[in-house]
Order: C-alpha cells, then sequence, then structure tokens
C-alpha cells in the first residue's frame, strides 16, 4: 500500500513543476497582505513623533524641528504598529522586504522643503 | 551488575531543533536514568513586561515561540481582555479560532517531518515540509506573515478575511487534506515507520495523569483532556471531540496527532461555514486592573497565561507554563529503561518546544 503511495509522488514530481519557487531567477510573489518595509510619504508627514511613541522597539525617530523622520531598518520588526496609529496615514507597509544591511544605519528621510529653504539662507 | 556511564546529550544534537541538555545514565545500551538540564536560551520575555505597556507587549508575547506564535498572543490577548471585561466581536472570534487551528495544522505537519528526520527518512520528511508550505502560504495572504503573524490584538483581531478568499481557502483545504492522507498513511502503515514507533516509550494512563503531562502525550495514553473543550474563542460554537489512544507508545502519540490534523481540517471548516458578519475589533480604554488565569489548548498542550495588572499600563506579572515544560516529567519518565537508540525518537514525540518552555 505504502509503496504505490510514494511510487505516485516519485511519478508526479518527475511531471510537475518544483513545489517551491526558483527564488533568485523567479521573484518571490508578495500577496496583498504581507507585511514589507516600512514606507514614509515624507510631504504629508507632521512629525509629531506618535509613531516613535508606539514603536515596540523603538527602530523610528521623528525629529519636528529639523523635519526629519529616521528608521533603523535593522530593529523593525515590521509589526504595522506605526501604520496603524499615524494621524496623517502617510505611513504604509511596503511591497519589498527590507535590502539586507551591513551596519546598524538608519535610513534618513528629510523634507525637500526643508532642503530647499536651507539651501536658499 | 553492569557498569554505569553518562552519556551527554545535547544541547546540540542533530535530532534537535532547539537546546536541552540530557545527561543519560547508561547500563550497556539501556538508558538507567536521565537528568535534563535547561536554561540555554532563556531570554527574560516575562521581566520585559514590566518596561512595555501592555497593548505593546502583545509583539513580545506573539515571539515567546515560533510555532505557536498566533496562540501565545490569542492566549495573552484574551487575559488582558477578561481582566479589562472587553467584549470581543464575534467575528473576531472566529477568525481567531481559524488562525489558531491553521497553526495546529502547521505546527503537527512541521512536527511530522521531523519525526520523520529523526529515524531518518529523508523522503517523508521533505513531503510534510511540502504539505506544510502551502498552510504558511495561507497564512501569509490573510495575517501578512508566515510564522509571526502579527494579526491577533487586544480587543479583537488586526486583519478580516474577506467571503471570497474564505471560500478559496476552504477549497484548498479540499486539496490539502487529500495529500495529508497520502503522507499520513506511511506514517501509520508502512513498515519500518510503524518498528521504529510501536511499543517505544509507552506512558501509562495512569503516570500520565500522576506526572501531569498535557495535550497529545496525554491524550494518547487515553486520557481526553482538550483545553478546547472549555469554549474559549469560537470553539463553544463548533462541534468536536477530543481524539484519543490508549496505547500510550510513540506510535499513538503520532496518531494523535496526524488525527488532529484532519479534525483542525474540519473545525476550519466548519468555523467558515458559521462565520457571522460584523466588526471585528472593538476600541480598547483605560489601563487593566486585576489578575486572571487562562488556558488554551496549543499544538504541543495546555498553556496557562498568568497576568497580573495593578492599574497602570504597565504589568505587574506574567506567568507563562508552557506545555513542553509540563511533558519534561513524562519524557524523563519513558527514558527510563528504553534502548539507547530510541531516545532521539523519544524526545521528539513531545514535541519539544524549548524556547518556550525558557522564554
Amino acid at each position: 500500500m505504502f509503496a504505490f503511495n510514494l511510487t505516485k509522488r516519485i511519478f508526479t514530481n518527475l511531471f510537475s513543476k518544483p513545489p517551491a519557487s526558483m527564488y533568485p531567477v523567479v521573484k518571490s510573489e508578495f500577496t496583498r497582505n504581507t507585511r514589507g518595509k516600512i514606507e514614509l510619504n515624507i510631504d504629508a508627514c507632521v512629525f509629531c513623533g506618535i509613531c516613535q511613541k508606539k514603536c515596540p522597539t523603538g527602530a523610528i525617530s521623528a525629529n519636528r524641528t529639523d523635519k526629519k523622520w529616521e528608521i533603523e531598518r535593522l530593529k523593525c520588526i515590521t509589526c504595522g504598529y506605526c501604520v496603524e496609529a499615524c494621524p496623517k496615514k502617510c505611513i504604509a507597509l511596503g511591497s519589498e522586504y527590507s535590502k539586507p544591511a551591513l551596519s546598524k544605519d538608519k535610513e534618513v528621510f528629510v523634507n525637500a522643503r526643508v532642503l530647499d529653504n536651507t539651501a536658499n539662507n | 551488575m553492569a557498569r554505569r556511564t553518562i552519556i551527554p546529550f545535547g544541547p546540540q544534537h542533530p535530532v534537535l531543533p532547539e537546546p536541552i541538555h540530557l545527561d543519560l545514565v547508561m547500563e550497556d545500551e539501556k538508558v538507567v536514568e536521565a537528568i535534563p538540564s535547561i536554561g540555554f536560551v532563556h531570554r527574560g520575555l516575562e521581566k520585559l513586561v514590566e518596561k512595555k505597556d501592555f497593548l505593546e507587549y502583545i509583539y513580545v508575547a506573539e515571539r515567546i515561540c515560533g510555532i505557536c506564535s498566533f496562540m501565545h498572543g490569542m492566549g495573552y490577548s484574551q487575559a488582558i481582555e477578561q481582566i479589562m471585561n472587553i467584549e470581543v466581536p464575534e467575528r473576531a472570534l472566529f477568525l481567531r479560532t481559524i488562525w489558531a487551528e491553521f497553526s495546529r495544522i502547521h505546527s503537527h505537519l512541521l512536527w511530522l517531518g521531523l519525526l520523520a528526520d529523526a529515524f531518518g527518512f529523508e523522503n517523508l520528511f521533505m513531503q510534510s515540509w511540502r504539505l506544510r508550505e502551502k498552510v504558511l502560504d495561507i497564512m501569509e495572504e490573510t495575517t501578512g506573515g508566515r510564522v509571526i503573524f502579527g494579526s491577533c490584538k487586544i480587543g479583537g483581531v488586526r486583519k478580516d478575511i474577506d467571503p471570497v478568499t474564505l471560500k478559496r481557502i476552504e477549497k484548498i483545504l479540499v486539496e490539502l487534506e487529500k495529500e495529508i492522507k497520502e503522507v499520513s498513511s506511511v506514517f501509520l502503515n508502512n513498515f519500518t515507520v510503524k518498528r521504529r514507533l510501536v511499543g517505544v516509550g509507552v506512558l501509562s494512563k495512569e503516570d500520565a495523569h500522576a506526572l501531569g503531562a498535557v495535550g497529545p502525550m496525554m491524550r494518547a495514553s487515553g486520557i481526553a483532556q482538550d483545553m478546547r473543550k472549555l469554549g474559549y474563542g469560537a470553539y463553544d460554537k463548533l462541534d468536536f471531540e477530543p481524539i484519543i489512544r490508549n496505547n500510550g507508545d510513540s506510535y499513538d502519540r503520532c496518531a494523535v496527532r496526524i488525527e488532529e490534523i484532519f479534525q483542525s481540517i474540519d473545525l476550519i471548516r466548519q468555523a467558515i461555514n458559521k462565520i457571522p458578519e460584523g466588526p471585528v475589533e472593538t476600541k480598547v480604554t483605560g489601563n487593566p486592573d486585576g489578575e486572571c488565569f487562562v488556558r488554551l489548548e496549543q499544538p504541543r498542550g495546555e498553556v496557562v497565561y498568568y497576568v497580573k495588572a495593578n492599574g497602570t499600563k504597565f504589568l505587574e506579572r506574567l506567568r507563562v507554563r508552557t506545555p513542553t515544560f509540563a511533558n519534561i516529567p513524562a519524557l524523563l519518565k519513558m527514558l527510563k529503561g528504553c534502548d539507547y537508540a530510541d531516545v532521539p525518537i523519544l524526545i521528539l514525540t513531545i514535541d519539544p518546544c524549548i524556547s518556550c518552555t525558557e522564554r
């Protein structure tokens, strides 16, 4: 009985596609719900700092005076708590994982208008 | 009398996914006594509850264990909900039940693969894990995470499943059931597999009761104890009976888990048919004050959550009694008098989850 089970399986395996996707060649598909890396729409952000307070791992820091928003990708666990908490809905879970990092760098978002102003002064 | 030797087993051993150390006192090829020591992966998660606010701690609770992560989150949020008297919407309870049963299927399939790996049947190991992949895909699609779902929260759930997806899940389940039947028949009927499992590590009904075994260990010894019968979540609206076997050997423990996979599939089907419409979360205001016990059935057995709150947003004490911890005395009893070659299989049949145990 058992021998036939696995023989059947062997033939199915011979004539079907592999169950695992061939990763580097075929990119893995992101579903609608998959929690990817955190993305920020900096133009809508008011730097209120609620995301910073809510973040369970302390990965986010928002600075109102410099209009600067930073995230440490290695600390972020993509739980989506900041996305829920954001009053302006400018934080979103993206459709890709964060890139592998070599060091604990912070990814900095700076409001473009602030940059313009400093250039003009 | 033969000379006694002590063979250290673990913390690093091919059969162990996680570190546990056993000193096996041997007389020739027989184990006379096993002395366990745990504590290799202690992370202090219970102490952390004093530093994280109670809404945040759910993310830590989910990370207590990688396999039953959803049920840890579920247990923690149930405890807080009981303290704060939060009425959870019916739909959220059903969704929690569906996800909990999916993680049971995924845990048992993982365990079947590990068991096959322990007695050296690599092909069967791969087949079990191939099926598990399908369950993980469903999880990713509905919750957003493959292992850490992050979908449970205090007062309900984060994500809703739309009716179209529910219908599709039902279809996938039919397919999955057929394939699991094929693979599980190898576990139950194959001559080689049976030689390794039948009559190995018998735990009698009396011993199971006296040593406080939980979950599939206890049910394989003939005691029908299933925490789901308490009716938490949506289990009181679903129709099921605890699965029991009477011999208490490794083969029965394997059979109980296989039957539980089919039971879980049936429970998901029932839940999908009965799921009501409505909201999936309620707003949580205020801080918890009081204490409570919550008992849940995890894939490995009964887990006990004890939460003590003091009216601030930081909890005072959290205690998790995990199923593996309760099963270790029973394991030591089984190891007494067994052959050295059976030790890996016996350790695996309690389905050890050490990072759960040490938190």
